[in-house]
């Protein structure tokens, strides 16, 4: 038997084949985001004046992190979006609490051939029940991106200049980074990866209750080398690995806990031997060896790009050198 | 799955529509504990958990109404339209797989609960992780209530299927084999639960892991049976995990057959309450291709059983043959470790009466020869490290040969040994078949 649902999106795909090209919206669409399902087209959602541009809708606000995610050395242009009146409540140096009805947006787009080409889109919308987390693939016309469910390979290639099958996450994939303890939630805009200026204007402009109170913000990524090792390795760390080494998060079962906040030095690897690492270990003992980049499992598991080895195990097709040497630097200076 | 919490715990279920649906999969009754939003605050309260266990141990365990099948066939697109089905089914739908080889660019998740993934047979359905390019594993399943059965996993880059905090879950009939046999480059484990309340594994058939072919780590009320490890540096392990049962299985040509041991520095710590019954443990003799760092790295070549630091574990009517290393060993963990709640020693192990034929008789140990000639050519079948916490040591069956290294202290190296005879009491552990196993109403569940 096909399922209902399936007929659904083969003939909503198909109706959508037929338009020539995305309509210009009012605007963001509430109900979409709200209650829309799976929204199979990007543009149903109106969250860009001009998708192609990536110029943002009304209520739709850039920002960026200090320390980001690496992606294959992607460019990423990060946007939330807050409903009319709403307001997002600062919770502490972690993430915001953004209330049902807001969106997160993330483009990763790579210059290819001397212009920009939006690959994927994925949308994390705030829903009654919870977090949704949808990822969209752009056409090679660049008018509109379509749900990948499944997800996608793309190739690509990257800054460094290297060739690669880039991959768009399927939707499952979406919550094995962004799932805690069962749920969906952000991982991006905590307040302490986030700029103090952009929070102060969003408070000037009441999308935020109040300036979070944060003790030490990330590190603004550009300016790792000036950066003390730790700091700069740490947050590195947190942004990249601890959305799923932590308690609570896909891999939990390690004990392995990379998170900013954590200090104790066995939980982020230090002495510590693997669970569960397998051939990943590389015939190491530790995950962090003090003075030893090159007989720690965590470094040789980010300088592999092999299945069952290469930490992180999604959204990695190339290794991350500015990264590793950071990491590097950290672990040979403790 | 939120949504169908709130209906649950806001009354649709006594309404009577959820008794259709999916309620009493246990998805509501375990998600919304451990959130904690419906059952006044406090995550993980004695409430949730006796909730939780009551719908584990009573089996309300109903098949929802109007499940879905949905079949799908080898051939171009499989990765996209397996993946899809996987993401779209509902509750208590059905995903058939054909006859055929399923050629698999990426890993495969499932995170929807009740769904059953049956294919067409362990050697007619194959998942062809050959050129798999991304992902830690060939199959994630994250969901409760799962069903897996009838088909088999190729070559996954790194573990085979994982089911990670995936309750009551049911691995029958499924394969993982490495082709290329026992290669350090080969994924770390073939089937892979983890921190799963729930798990019977019955008839599956792992080969050419480089750790174990069945692992099952963190978990609790746990059956492995009827199973095959073949060719892996461990053919079954029990690890940080309660309440198993291994039983009826074949452990052969692995580094060690099968292993239960408790690791330091985990999240969840404490494991025993093991019996070990009816296995057939014979000729592991592979030597070890582990990777260096990992646990099973420093298992010698032709261990038959392997009790190290755990609670509670039993050895009974098993048949072991051809181990030349030993039969059984009894050891405590011999790292250094800084864990306060871990304890090294191994506990009320108990062996009784098992088949023990030829073995011992090529230990890989240090001062092999000399032992071999001590012992007049084969070392006796259980080899115990002499290491007891109290009178909480090892006991035997009055006729259960063994030799003992005698050691003084948890971590002495083998060159702190006095080889000597073991001298062990008779058992007056008790051991309840009840308290082991997966929960007896899973069972029906293979019927279907």
């Amino acid at each position: 038997m096909i399922k209902p649902v399936f007929l659904a999106l083969a003939l909503s795909a198909a109706v959508g084949a037929m338009a020539t090209a995305s309509q210009p919206l009012e605007g963001v669409s509430d109900a979409a985001i709200t209650d829309g399902g799976l929204v199979t087209k990007l543009s149903d959602f109106g969250f860009f004046a001009d998708g192609v541009a990536q110029l943002p809708a009304d209520g739709v606000i850039p920002y960026r992190l200090n320390t980001p995610l690496f992606s294959d050395g992607a460019e990423k242009l990060r946007f939330v979006y807050l409903p009319p009146g709403a307001q997002a409540v600062a919770d502490g140096e972690g993430l915001l609490a953004l209330p049902v009805g807001a969106a997160l947006i993330k483009t990763f787009a790579f210059t290819q051939n001397g212009r920009r080409q939006l690959v994927e889109t994925r949308v994390l919308l705030h829903r009654a029940d919870g977090w949704t987390a949808l990822p969209y693939q752009w056409n090679d016309d660049q008018t509109e991106a379509r749900l990948v469910i499944a997800g996608a390979r793309v190739p690509i290639t990257t800054p460094a200049g290297e060739t690669i099958s880039y991959r768009v996450p399927n939707k499952n994939q979406c919550k094995e980074c962004h799932g805690l303890n069962g749920a969906v939630i952000p991982i991006g805009p905590k307040a302490r990866n986030l700029s103090a200026d952009w929070l102060a204007q969003q408070v000037a402009s009441g999308r935020l209750d109040r300036m979070p109170q944060v003790a030490a913000f990330l590190p603004v990524w550009e300016t790792g080398a000036e950066q003390p090792a730790a700091a700069a390795a740490r947050a590195y760390l947190d942004v990249n690995c601890a959305h799923c080494h932590q308690p609570g998060a896909t891999a939990s079962n390690s004990g392995l806990d990379l998170r900013w906040q954590q200090h104790d030095a066995h939980a982020i690897g230090i002495g510590k031997r693997p669970v569960a690492a397998g051939r990943g270990s590389g015939g190491h003992e530790f995950d962090i060896v003090p003075g030893r980049s090159d007989a720690s499992i965590l470094v040789h598991r980010m300088k592999s790009l092999e299945g069952g080895v290469a930490m992180p195990e999604l959204g990695k097709s190339t290794l991350d050198h500015d990264g590793i040497a950071v990491v590097e630097r950290w672990i040979d200076g403790i | 799955m939120t949504k169908l919490n709130v209906a649950c715990w806001t009354g649709a279920c006594w309404t009577g529509a959820c008794w259709t649906g999916a309620c009493w999969t246990g998805a509501c009754v375990k998600r919304s504990c451990l959130k904690g939003n419906h059952l006044g605050g406090a995550s993980l309260s004695t409430t949730c958990l006796t909730l939780l266990g009551a719908v584990l141990a009573t089996g309300l365990i109903a098949e929802p109404a109007a499940a879905g099948v949905v079949e799908i066939a080898a051939g171009e697109g499989a990765q996209e339209r397996l993946q899809e089905a996987l993401i779209m089914a509902q509750p208590g739908d059905e995903i058939v797989l054909g006859a055929g080889r399923f050629a698999l660019s990426d890993g495969l998740s499932l995170d929807v609960d009740s769904v059953t993934l049956r294919g067409a047979g362990m050697d007619a359905s194959i998942l062809d992780f050959t050129s798999q390019q991304g992902a830690g594993e060939g199959l994630l399943v994250t969901s409760d209530f799962v069903t897996l059965r009838d088909f088999a996993l190729e070559n996954p880059k790194g573990d085979g299927v994982k089911s990670k905090g995936a309750d009551a879950i049911i691995y029958h009939r499924v394969r993982v084999t490495w082709t290329n046999g026992p290669a350090a480059t080969n994924g770390a484990y073939g089937i892979y639960p983890v921190e799963s309340t729930g798990v019977l594994i019955d008839g599956a058939k792992v080969s050419g892991a480089s750790d174990a072919g069945i692992y099952v780590g963190q978990s609790r009320a746990i059956t492995v049976r009827n199973s095959i490890a073949e060719a892996n540096v461990a053919g079954i392990e029990i690890e940080n995990s309660r309440d198993a049962l291994v039983e009826g299985n074949v452990a052969t040509r692995n580094t060690g057959g099968i292993l239960v041991f408790d690791l330091p520095n985990l999240p969840v710590m404490g494991g025993g309450n093991v019996i070990l019954r009816n296995n057939l443990v014979v000729a592991n003799d592979e030597p070890n291709f582990a990777p260096p760092g990992n646990i099973v790295a420093n298992v010698r070549r032709g261990t038959g059983i392997l009790i190290m630091a755990n609670d509670s574990v039993l050895v009974e009517g098993n048949i072991l043959k051809d181990n030349p290393t030993a039969h059984v060993m009894v050891v405590a963990y011999t790292q250094e470790y800084q864990d306060t709640r871990y304890n090294p020693y191994a506990r009320n192990v108990v062996v009784r009466e098992n088949t023990f034929g030829r073995g011992g008789d090529d230990p890989q140990i240090d001062g092999a020869q000399q032992l071999l000639a001590a012992f007049g050519g084969a070392l006796p079948p259980v080899m115990w490290d002499g290491l007891a916490e109290g009178e909480t040591g090892l006991t035997a069956d009055a006729g259960v040969a063994g030799w003992s290294l005698n050691l003084k202290a948890v971590g002495q190296g083998l060159a702190a040994a006095q080889p000597g005879p073991m001298a062990v009491a008779a058992p007056t552990f008790q051991f309840d078949d009840a308290t082991v196993g997966a929960p007896q109403q899973m069972e029906a569940r293979l019927s279907r």
